[in-house]
């Protein structure tokens, strides 16, 4: 038996293993996800895991190391986060993005560390000797939000697109500044004497870092669009481009000391869509695929892992400071919704809604990046305390706001009807009024800032395209992609169905079995509608409205962490608009 | 009246749909505008610029129907009523919107017009005679003078009783 031969690429192979086998145990429970996040689920399996190996061992398991965590575990769901990401709402919100992400995350740092500071002076709690530089960088560890669980939990509650990029785009952004931060206020600690110098070098360091990710990022993107120009002869390596490219941006960045996740986001949304022009279909299928299994495998890992090492003997449990910390975070993270939002909303005429700040404040989840961060600490000797503090917001966050925001939204949104529900007519001229809204923006180019997206695309016409794509043709819009599909898939069935020439019926509208419910009431709606005031009716007629009418863009999540792009309903609905008018015309 | 800054962020605007570079905007111009493509109501709007007949609509125009859906200032409110309405009035946005629905300009809505919009708006799981039971509802609950169509004053009332139309039929066509 040559067990230490393997050991290594064994125990890895095996950890994944378990957690692909706990994912697919649960999705056996239909029910289970629907009320528990998977993320809270995995943490709990990780929590059995690391209770087995220290009952078994007898001494605490193997921490997470954080170079595995930094190098390896995230920049693949980071990756899978950028290059999904859908750029259009994510420019148009840039300006909110970066708000939230960089002042908003600055304010809960500061709040949150002179807070502490100030509980810390309670002689009762015996915290006398964390200092405020001490709280400062607990504060700028613990205050940032966590893209992998904000992602888990966000796919469980079903938010309008706006709302879903601002949490997400600010979760993945604030990485630079809570980086700046971190390494600031650690470098203080070791410090003798501050002086203002030191501070203002901090503020231009943050924008190095930022600035810095993006450039590096953007140079490794348009290299790799410049790589694939050329694959034509050996298709079989054009998907190992992209990902060694986002790898190198990512590492490169964490080299200079700037934030690699800005840099990795900045490549693939960079690349994307001259890559995508470039490869051939095959090679694209095969990048969504590996990037949604990679991505996957890596956010199991992470909260199997944090379950894991939360068990053991790292803790020093100051039950004071701990309960003040997660109550802070919760207060601070509020207020800064609160007043950020009253600013952004004087400028926006889609105002962010009472309910959607609160849904921003409360899904501000902290998650693995933290946990790590702590872990780096310099060893002095309450580093303790800050880990045992930075588990239990942790597990806070995750477990019980990521299993309450569901129902709590859920009660939100009950609470607003106060007023009577809409009649038929109105539901259907106010859909036919929100659609010609939405048509009207989209003519008046109101959306976003169109003068920098109008530069751009003149920019892009005229020197990128020529440099980066193989043919010289314009890059097909994703609608006309989209359409060219449709178009094959119509052909091939037609050829299939021995009838060129023919429009095959369509089979959906013969289809009436889709209402099917239990309750009997929908019997009515095969027969005859003489009565069309019949209150059974109309509850009927409500519910198909509900369920069939075009939803204007701006509803409905966009980016799916389960399923490909191109699988969602949106894109469903899109399709079959495009059939209609097609064959209409 | 529009502000010069509007005036000219519409006319690059305008400038940048038109791709052939002739001062006016045809069908086609609208049509690459990849949103409007799965806008369901999409061909309804575009033909909304083109005055009748026509295939090219120039910068005037184009502001003149986009004029339509200007915020009403408070202190335009207060103006006197001697002069001619506004487009941007409530009574106008309201107008253009019937004007989608109600195509043989006969100022009612159909029934059969109803259906075409209707059909449009809802996707394709939907039978014609479920479709056709929507319709019925819809112009029972509007109608009032029992002619089995809306007109405009039986739409602008359903409409009014839920839709705050000078906000909802609004663009700030400036940040």
């Amino acid at each position: 038996l040559d067990y230490q031969h393997v050991q290594v690429p064994f125990e890895i192979t095996l950890w994944i293993m378990l957690a692909s086998l706990a994912k697919i145990g649960f999705h056996l429970y239909n029910k289970l996800p629907s009320v528990v996040p998977e993320s809270c689920l995995l943490i709990f399996v990780g929590l059995i895991m690391g209770g087995i190996i220290y009952g078994l061992n007898d001494r605490s398991p193997p921490v997470m190391d954080t170079d595995i965590f930094f190098l390896y575990l995230l920049p693949p769901i980071v990756l899978d986060a950028g290059y999904f990401m859908p750029s259009r709402p994510f420019f148009e919100n840039i300006g909110t993005i970066l708000l939230y992400a960089v002042v908003g995350t600055i304010w809960n740092v500061f709040g949150i560390g002179f807070s502490l500071y100030g509980i810390c002076q309670v002689k009762a709690f015996r915290l006398q000797d964390v200092s405020l530089l001490h709280n400062l960088l607990f504060g700028s560890l613990i205050a940032a939000v966590d893209p992998v669980a904000v992602l888990a939990v966000f796919e469980e509650i079903h938010v309008n697109e706006k709302l879903h990029i601002l949490v997400f785009g600010e979760s993945l952004l604030n990485d630079a500044v809570t980086v700046v931060l971190y390494k600031l206020f650690r470098s203080f600690c070791e410090m003798p004497t501050i002086k203002s110098v030191d501070i203002f070098a901090g503020v231009g360091k943050f924008f190095v870092v930022g600035l810095g990710g993006v450039l590096v990022g953007l140079t490794f993107g348009l290299t790799a669009a410049f790589t694939t120009r050329f694959t034509k002869d050996i298709r079989v390596i054009e998907p190992l481009f992209v990902f060694l490219y986002s790898y190198l941006s990512y590492l490169t960045a964490e080299m200079f000391h700037l934030s690699g996740i800005v840099a990795i986001i900045a490549c693939a949304m960079g690349m994307k869509r001259y890559v995508e022009a470039n490869i051939s279909l095959k090679s694209h299928t095969t990048v969504k695929y590996f990037m949604k299994m990679w991505s996957s495998v890596s956010d199991t890992l992470i909260f199997i892992f944090l379950g894991v090492s939360t068990i053991g003997e790292n803790h020093e449990w100051n039950w004071p400071y701990i309960c003040f910390t997660v109550i802070f975070c919760l207060v601070w993270r509020a207020l800064g919704v609160l007043v950020l939002t009253f600013f952004v909303n004087r400028f926006h005429v889609n105002t962010i809604t009472g309910k959607d700040q609160f849904i921003i404040a409360y899904g501000g989840l902290r998650g693995a990046i933290c946990f790590s961060l702590v872990f780096l600490l310099p060893d002095f000797h309450r580093k303790k305390l800050f880990i045992a503090a930075t588990t239990v917001v942790i597990l806070f966050t995750v477990f019980i706001q990521g299993m309450t925001i569901r129902p709590l939204v859920d009660l939100l949104a009950v609470k607003r009807k106060r007023e009577s529900a809409p009649t038929v007519g109105e539901q259907i001229h106010i859909r036919f009024l929100d659609h010609l809204l939405a048509g009207i923006e989209d003519i008046s180019g109101h959306w976003g800032q169109y003068y920098w997206k109008d530069k751009l695309e003149y920019f892009n016409s005229k020197y990128l395209q020529k440099i980066l794509l193989r043919e010289h043709d314009q890059p097909k819009s994703s609608i006309v992609l989209l359409y060219e599909k449709l178009e094959r898939k119509h052909a091939i069935e037609l050829a299939e169905a021995g009838q060129l020439g023919h429009a095959p019926s369509h089979p959906s509208l013969l289809r009436s079995g889709r209402l099917c419910s239990n309750n009997a009431r929908t019997a009515i709606m095969d027969q005859k509608l003489e009565d069309t005031l019949n209150p059974d009716v109309l509850e009927n007629i409500q519910e198909i409205l509900a369920r069939n009418l075009y939803r204007i863009r701006r509803t409905g999540p966009a980016y799916n962490r389960h399923t490909l792009p191109g699988e969602t309903e949106p894109v469903e609905h899109a399709k079959e608009i495009l059939m209609l008018r097609h064959r209409s015309l | 009246s529009v502000s010069h800054s509007q005036i000219t962020r519409l006319y690059s605007r305008f400038t940048s749909l038109d791709k052939g570079e002739n001062g006016t905007l045809s069908r086609e111009d609208f049509q690459r505008i990849p949103e409007l493509a799965i806008n369901p109501l999409g061909d309804r709007i575009i033909n909304a610029f083109f005055p009748e007949g026509e295939d090219q609509v120039n910068f005037r125009g184009f502001m003149r129907t986009l004029a339509h859906f200007r915020p009403i200032e408070d202190n335009e409110k207060s103006k006197d009523q001697n002069g001619p309405e506004p487009l941007n009035s409530r009574s106008n946005k309201l107008h253009f919107a019937f004007r989608l629905y109600d195509l043989d300009k006969d100022d009612k809505i159909s029934r059969d017009e109803l259906l075409q919009v209707l059909r449009m708006m809802v996707g394709v799981n939907i039978s014609d005679e479920q479709l056709g039971s929507i319709a019925d509802r819809t112009i029972q609950e509007a109608d009032q003078d029992g002619d089995s169509a809306i007109s405009f004053a039986e739409f602008v009332k359903v409409v009014l009783e839920k839709v705050d139309v000078e906000q909802k039929m609004s663009i700030r066509f400036l940040h």
